[in-house]
């Protein structure tokens, strides 16, 4: 028989009333209160104002890509916030704790801020809004009516969506992850952290990963089998080749990392010996595979900006892309020879001149496509009748800030210069020099770019500038002082220093950070503003901006079914071949329209992983065992659905073709 | 670019006036699904490859592995192939009972092998050799258990569809799902071939 | 108008326009191909086997080398008669994903294994044997 602590051990696992955060740390209790409050005032004002319904019919259950991507979006967002307060903390915590002063984050608690702030950004900030802004566009940019798979596509999203709750749950239930952002075992093995930290880290990012595999799936296979006729692959966007690119390194790369934390979880779970330090396993082993993802990963994050910034400045310059045969075949050579380079993370593991003389070079080798794209875009502008909207002042703001990183990263590309300069803070500065440069500026570009497209009207140009210059100059003061402290010789993940002549450098790096957030802040008035001048703001035509591919043909928003009529391509910049050329949109002969069905299987089954994943976390084997024995009958029933189709009556097709036909004509 | 001019010269057409039907994705999306695991796989085979020899003092192949069982194995899982293949010839005739009945031995075959499969571990354990004995042994355990759960997880799947055709009938979207089943049941003898050759032959080998 | 009524019976039906036959028309065996295949890879199966397990070659290098290479022809054996791979099929999309597949494959199986032996010889003097003979 059971005995009371049998019991409660069998229900809770490792869950207890001391597990919850918020019970012994101020800091955390503030937030809880706060994310309480918070939370509580919006499900009160759905609630109040019966949204529900609305949300659960028009949005979480819709199959509709724009929607998904417009989710994915928001969602990354909403993490943005979160993993840049921590950004605040680690940069508050560095400026003051000097000498005598320990600040205010103890290590155990700065540990898990850092750690928190890379998994955060990366895979819930970065991932997702590069996946939502494709999810939106690319559809659109090749003629189609939806992806291949339009419930995988809501699944995918749900299951992100779980992996940020995964992720979150760890900030009041437990603890997360101390080992930095990739989780090095043995730190991160079951001798060295025996917490739930690492295992919140590790069943985040598995959750997150099925969702983000499979859009990858989904994606490759609407571009390759979705394109309008007349678009062959020479045809398409740019975006969508640097799209098809980046999903090509997903799908080739996720698995990767799922595997590599699968052998992670069995040392944890199991006892197996991967990983340990004794009976024939070997840390650096996972150091090795870790990264065969973790290279790609960080080109999966720029390329598809490298295309936003490509459909931008030739756009805003009025002119056919410069070379768009060189940069197609630069967006290739990257994919591939990102596979080439992963050692260059850790130069100092030992491995020896040979080795590290290859990776050095293969990494010297692929700044060379990067470079060509660059001139590509200068050679655009170049005579262009340039047009300076806020999307093109991201673009100009990266192209001379992501020269500098690109820069400093040929610079640790040099083994024995890798050798004095890994792990400081000049790695950190070269990456959130990339990062933030290419890969936040490029999505920030995008959204202020196809904004109008999403919602019918322009963001506001003046607070748009405003979040431009904030980031900017915030950026240069947050992360140029790091270059500096690491050259000095400054580690990373340091919580505490003695020496107080670095302290002025701290200080003008948390400047920077306040710069920034001023600018993350202006971002957010932006929306705001933009969404109470929506009249004033509002793009009647379609074409705000005078563009070039697909996308602009539709009205903004696009209705439901993307194109009433299958657009026929003759040229790349089809659009604009089609404005040029005289095209008469059609008025009558529309048809019923075969679209999906709407689904509330992606929710389930994201809310079954998120139990399936914190039995696993807290040892509460019977939510686990149950989870998974009920995601595998939800899917198996949802095979036995065949009826996932409709058709839009040619009634509503003509309608609402016949208010874009009013709209058009009272704005001419 | 020759088709631009061709066009220009009279009235460019910029839309179908047709329903516009894409191809079905599914087959090449199935497969692009495939090359993620085969991946994923390639990590284990990498780990394997690395650590197959770290004994940690303890046992090696050459004490553990029981040939024959891996010979009888093998040619369960390749009859199972080939009953699945037959399946597929009669799918393609319309022949529903055909195609159960080849599907029901495809199935015998696949829970013979994960039976052999399950005890060969319960042996291994209960000689001391499991899963935490050596970097060998975690290696091999989960290379070789991963590909059984593919093969559980495939016969789970075969069920269902077994239900789905005898319910339903050889409807198209039927026809697809055990094209797709069948490149995952075939993609799975390709991995196992990787198995036997690299870890229980040339791991006797020594 | 008539749409509507029209719309249930083309719901499960749809399939059938949709898939363009001639884009999976290649990827069907016939009785033939399945035999042969089945054929030739049990004796691709049975030479390495019988190869280990009556110690027919002296050289185990020797052994090693012909069971990967007959793993590697079996493989493209089962590619062909199975899974009915060819460079038509998809329009040649499932080729280049194959090929690209390999590449990484590849790529991680011996960049780990050059990666790690490198290591290993730097760092960790030890070989097999002086493993089995550490306390």
């Amino acid at each position: 028989m059971f005995t009371n602590t049998n019991l409660m051990e069998f229900i809770f696992g490792r869950l207890s009333w001391d597990s919850l955060a918020f019970t012994h740390e101020p800091i955390i209790l503030v937030t809880f209160l706060g994310v309480c409050v918070g939370g509580i005032a919006v499900l009160g004002a759905l609630t109040y104002f019966r949204l529900w319904g609305y949300l659960w019919k028009e949005w979480f259950t819709s199959v509709d890509h724009k929607k998904i991507g417009i989710m994915y979006v928001i969602l990354s967002l909403i993490m943005l916030l979160r993993g840049f307060a921590d950004a605040l903390m680690m940069r508050t915590q560095q400026a003051i704790a000097f000498g005598a002063n320990e600040g205010y984050l103890p290590p155990h608690h700065y540990d898990q801020v850092f750690t928190a702030h890379g998994v955060i950004m990366i895979f819930f900030f970065a991932m997702p809004i590069v996946t939502g802004v494709m999810n939106f566009v690319v559809p659109l940019q090749i003629g189609a009516r939806d992806v291949s798979f339009p419930f995988l596509n809501n699944f995918s999203f749900w299951m992100t969506a779980a992996g940020a709750v995964i992720i979150m749950l760890s900030l009041f239930v437990g603890e997360f992850a101390r080992t930095g952002w990739l989780a090095y075992p043995p730190l991160s093995g079951a001798d060295y952290s025996p917490g739930v930290g690492v295992d919140y880290y590790i069943w985040g990012l598995q959750v997150a990963g099925v969702g983000t595999t499979l859009s990858g799936i989904n994606l490759i296979a609407t571009i390759v089998k979705m394109r309008a006729p007349g678009m062959t692959m020479m045809k398409m966007p740019i975006f969508t080749w640097t799209s098809l690119c980046t999903n090509v390194l997903i799908v080739a790369s996720f698995p990767i990392l799922t595997a590599t934390l699968v052998l992670l979880t069995l040392d944890r779970y199991v006892g197996t010996n991967f990983f340990t330090n004794d009976l024939g396993g070997n840390p650096m082993m996972y150091v090795n595979l870790i990264w065969i993802w973790g290279h790609p990963e960080v080109y999966i994050l720029i390329l598809p900006a490298f295309g936003i910034f490509s459909e931008i400045v030739s756009t805003f310059s009025g002119k056919r892309l410069f070379g768009y045969a060189s940069m197609v075949y630069a967006t290739v050579v990257i994919t591939i020879l990102s596979y080439l380079v992963w050692l260059h993370h850790f130069f100092t593991m030992g491995s020896g001149a040979s080795v590290n003389a290859f990776f050095g070079i293969t990494t010297m080798i692929i700044s060379i496509p990067t470079g060509a794209k660059m001139f590509n875009w200068l050679f655009t502008m170049y005579r262009g009748r340039i047009r300076y909207e806020v999307p093109m002042y991201w673009t100009i703001g990266f192209m001379v800030t992501f020269v500098i990183g690109g820069m400093t990263g040929v610079m640790l590309a040099v083994p024995p210069a890798d050798f004095v300069l890994h792990n400081s803070l000049f790695l950190i500065a070269h990456f959130h020099n990339v990062i933030i440069g290419g890969v936040v500026f490029g999505l920030l570009a995008g959204v202020n770019f196809w904004f109008p497209k999403a919602f019918g009207y322009k963001l506001d140009p003046f607070w748009g500038k405003m979040s431009f210059w904030f980031w900017l100059v915030g950026f240069y003061f947050a992360f140029m002082p790091l270059y500096v402290l690491g050259l000095m010789g400054v580690t990373r993940r340091v919580n505490h220093f003695e020496d107080p002549s670095l302290q002025i450098w701290f200080v003008i790096a948390a400047f920077g950070a306040v710069l920034i957030a001023l600018g993350i802040g202006s971002f957010i008035i932006q929306l705001v503003v933009s969404f109470f001048k929506r009249e004033e703001l509002r793009d009647t035509t379609g074409d705000p901006w005078n563009a070039r591919t697909l996308e602009w043909s539709t009205s903004s928003p696009p209705p439901e079914y993307n194109f009433a009529f299958t657009p026929v391509v003759h040229d790349h910049d089809s659009w604009y071949d089609m404005k040029k050329r005289g095209y008469v949109r059609p008025l009558e002969g529309f048809k019923p329209i075969h679209m999906p069905k709407n689904t509330g299987t992606g929710v389930i089954l994201s809310a079954l992983s998120v139990g399936f994943a914190f039995g696993m976390i807290w040892y509460m084997w019977w939510l686990a065992a149950l989870s998974f024995l009920a995601i595998l009958v939800v899917s198996i029933a949802h095979t036995f659905n065949y009826k996932r189709d409709y058709y839009i009556p040619a009634e509503t097709v003509v309608a609402t073709e016949a208010a874009r036909t009013k709209q058009l004509a009272e704005q001419a | 670019m020759s088709d631009t001019q061709a066009v220009s010269a009279e009235k460019p057409t910029f839309y179908l006036t047709e329903e516009h039907h894409p191809e079905n994705s599914t087959m090449l999306g199935f497969w692009i699904y495939l090359m993620s695991d085969c991946l994923m796989f390639a990590v284990l085979f990498a780990t394997y490859a690395v650590l197959g020899r770290s004994y940690a003092a303890g046992p090696s192949p050459a004490d553990l592995f029981d040939l024959q069982l891996v010979a009888i194995n093998t040619a369960m899982l390749l009859f199972s192939s080939i009953t699945y293949g037959f399946a597929m010839l009669r799918m393609e005739k319309g022949d529903k009972g055909g195609t159960l009945g080849w599907l029901v031995l495809t199935l015998l075959f696949g829970l013979a092998f994960l039976g052999i499969e399950l005890y060969e571990f319960h042996h291994l354990i209960h000689e001391g050799a499991g899963p935490q004995r050596s970097a060998f042994l975690s290696a091999f355990f989960t290379l070789v258990g991963t590909h059984g759960l593919h093969v559980t997880f495939g016969s789970i799947w075969l069920v269902t569809l077994m239900v789905q055709v005898s319910k339903y009938g050889l409807i198209e979207a039927n026809r697809r799902r055990l094209m797709c089943l069948s490149m995952f049941w075939h993609f799975l003898d390709v991995v196992w071939i990787g198995v036997f050759s690299l870890v229980y032959l040339i791991g006797v080998l020594g | 108008m008539s749409s509507q009524p029209h719309a249930p019976a083309h719901e499960s039906a749809h399939n059938t326009h949709h898939g363009h036959s001639h884009g999976h028309e290649a990827a069907h065996g016939t009785f033939g191909s399945y035999v042969t295949g089945f054929i030739l890879s049990v004796i691709l199966t049975a030479i390495p086997f019988w190869l280990v397990m009556g110690n027919v070659l002296d050289s185990k290098a020797l052994t090693a080398t012909i069971i990967m290479a007959l793993a590697v022809v079996q493989i493209v054996v089962h590619m062909i008669y199975f899974l009915h791979m060819n460079s038509k099929s998809e329009g040649g999309w499932t080729m280049l994903a194959l090929i690209f597949t390999i590449i990484i494959v590849v790529i991680a199986l011996s960049g780990s294994l050059w990666v790690m032996h490198h290591l290993n010889t730097n760092m960790m003097p030890m070989n097999p044997e002086m493993m089995k003979n550490m306390p």
